[in-house]
């Protein structure tokens, strides 16, 4: 199974009618136990591509080519469970062939059995997260796609369930893409590591880590993050630079 | 409790409301109570009840799928709703008795024709709630939906028609009351039977008692089906939703 993604350019028409380029070059593959994790500064358009990724989005110049028949688990940036259903009724609804003992280990490794029959209006933020994690691999997805699944919540708690989504992704081949603006998540779960530049957004450099998850030493991990944050601080600069040089002296004073 | 003590002021004021104005205009609960009754006895009162509910419920189901359908359509296809929505204002704004007098005319005086026009002036209010509730559903669940490949029909049955309850109970609750307001005039201008049909009868002889008795009686029976059937319904839709609302 692979992922081939070609994505010449995206446009995003807003209320008034004009057009904005939101993706401008976008080109790389992604086989079968990989983690591909998309790194950029907020607002670059990361969500745009996920939905493109993900078929939801048709609108766009290039063309992406999911396998035939992929089974696609997705947690999007915000839980996205069903209010009206239980945590259990939430997760089978997208999995209606999962079976007990598969679901009691997946409630167990992240922390929800006792969640089982609340609804999502009585959990945390950090638990409906891990709800819609489990709604995701529960499908025993071929293609996993996250959503900074780890943002706004507490240090400890990312950490703990970084550690709980490398241990899902590794139990079974699947393709994943992760979406994060945090290095540290990108860095610790990713086997390649996709590097974005603000709008119109382009990948700047590919960054493979051939050090298996488990393997990675704190002082690799610290090396690789400096790399990408010199590397960020630098397309930063020179996409501020071009802006600057682009902005005419009228829009410049509106802003 | 209170609701009791409600009853009982509502009894109270009638029975002085009637010593006040005389026994001709306004008679006391005895005298209706003995109507209602005497009514009960020949079999006449559960006969006519029954043949009004009946009515009641076809044209409330009728309305009720059809309006919800269209509604439905109308919210979520833009099309369906650019070609409806001149028909749809017509149809809210027709009065009751136009269309029940035109049914009566091009349909004879029968059954069918009485509950197609109950049904005819339910059914708009039934698609403006749906089609308010189908255009507020969250496209954000409709993508999760998509993403995880969710079958058409069981993304309904959970995703959407859970969305719609309140809307649905909404139409419900209000076509009901509509329909009981308007199925006794359908039965008072081209039926031989039901409640709408004896109050025209008692009104032609004056006979008051007569004539409350079919009334308190019909109201005794919204009563029980609004609090028996429409509320708990309603109870059990929202009991995902946090007490405090």
């Amino acid at each position: 199974m692979r992922l081939e993604v070609d994505i010449t350019s995206k446009e995003y028409r807003n209320a008034a009618g004009e057009r904005h380029a939101v993706i401008s070059g976008l080109k790389f593959t992604l086989g079968t136990g990989e983690v591909g994790v998309l790194v950029g500064p907020s607002g670059c358009g990361k969500s745009t591509m996920l939905r493109i990724f993900a078929g939801l989005d048709h609108d766009y110049q290039g063309h992406v080519s999911r396998p035939p028949g992929v089974r696609i688990g997705m947690v999007f940036q915000e839980p996205r469970l069903l209010p009206w259903r239980s945590v259990e009724q939430n997760v089978r609804l997208v999995a209606p062939l999962v079976d007990e003992a598969r679901l009691s280990a997946l409630f167990a490794i992240l922390e929800l059995g006792e969640h089982r029959n609340h609804f999502p209006g009585e959990l945390s933020l950090g638990l409906a997260r891990r709800v819609a994690l489990a709604r995701a691999f529960a499908i025993e997805p071929d293609f996993l796609i996250l959503d900074e699944p780890l943002a706004s919540l507490d240090q400890a708690l990312a950490a703990r369930l970084r550690e709980q989504i490398a241990m899902l992704v590794d139990s079974r081949s699947v393709m994943t893409l992760l979406v994060s603006h945090d290095i540290d998540d990108a860095v610790r779960l990713g086997d390649r590591v996709f590097l974005l530049s603000p709008r119109p957004t382009h990948i700047v450099a590919e960054l493979p880590i051939p050090t298996p998850r488990g393997a990675r030493s704190e002082a690799g991990i610290a090396a690789i993050k400096a790399d990408i944050a010199q590397r960020m601080t630098a397309t930063a600069l020179e996409s501020a630079n071009v802006t600057m040089a682009r902005i005419s002296p009228r829009e410049a004073r509106e802003d | 409790m209170p609701r009791l003590l409600s009853f009982a002021v509502f009894v109270a004021t009638w029975w002085i409301a009637s010593l006040l104005i005389g026994d001709a205009k306004l008679p006391p609960p005895p005298i209706v109570l003995a109507a209602t009754v005497t009514e009960a006895k020949s079999g006449a009162l559960f006969f006519n009840l029954g043949a009004t509910l009946a009515r009641v419920a076809l044209a409330f189901v009728l309305a009720m799928s059809l309006g919800s359908a269209i509604g439905y359509l109308m919210g979520r296809v833009r099309l369906a709703d650019r070609i409806c929505d001149p028909w749809l204002i017509l149809l809210l704004n027709l009065p009751a008795l136009v269309v029940i007098v035109l049914a009566y005319i091009w349909a004879g005086l029968t059954e069918a024709a009485a509950i197609a026009a109950i049904a005819v002036n339910k059914l708009p209010t039934a698609v403006v709630t749906l089609r308010e509730g189908a255009r507020a559903l969250d496209a954000s669940l409709d993508d999760m939906a998509t993403v995880f490949a969710i079958p058409r029909w069981r993304a309904f049955r959970h995703v959407v028609l859970p969305q719609l309850a309140p809307y649905i109970a909404a139409a419900a609750r209000s076509g009901l009351s509509l329909v009981w307001k308007i199925v006794l005039v359908a039965e008072l201008l081209g039926r031989p039977n039901g409640v709408g049909f004896e109050i025209g009868v008692a009104f032609q002889l004056f006979d008051i008692p007569l004539l409350l008795a079919y009334s308190l009686s019909f109201a005794a029976v919204v009563l029980v089906i609004e609090t028996l059937l429409v509320q708990p319904f309603e109870v059990r839709l929202s009991r995902w939703r946090p007490r405090a609302a």
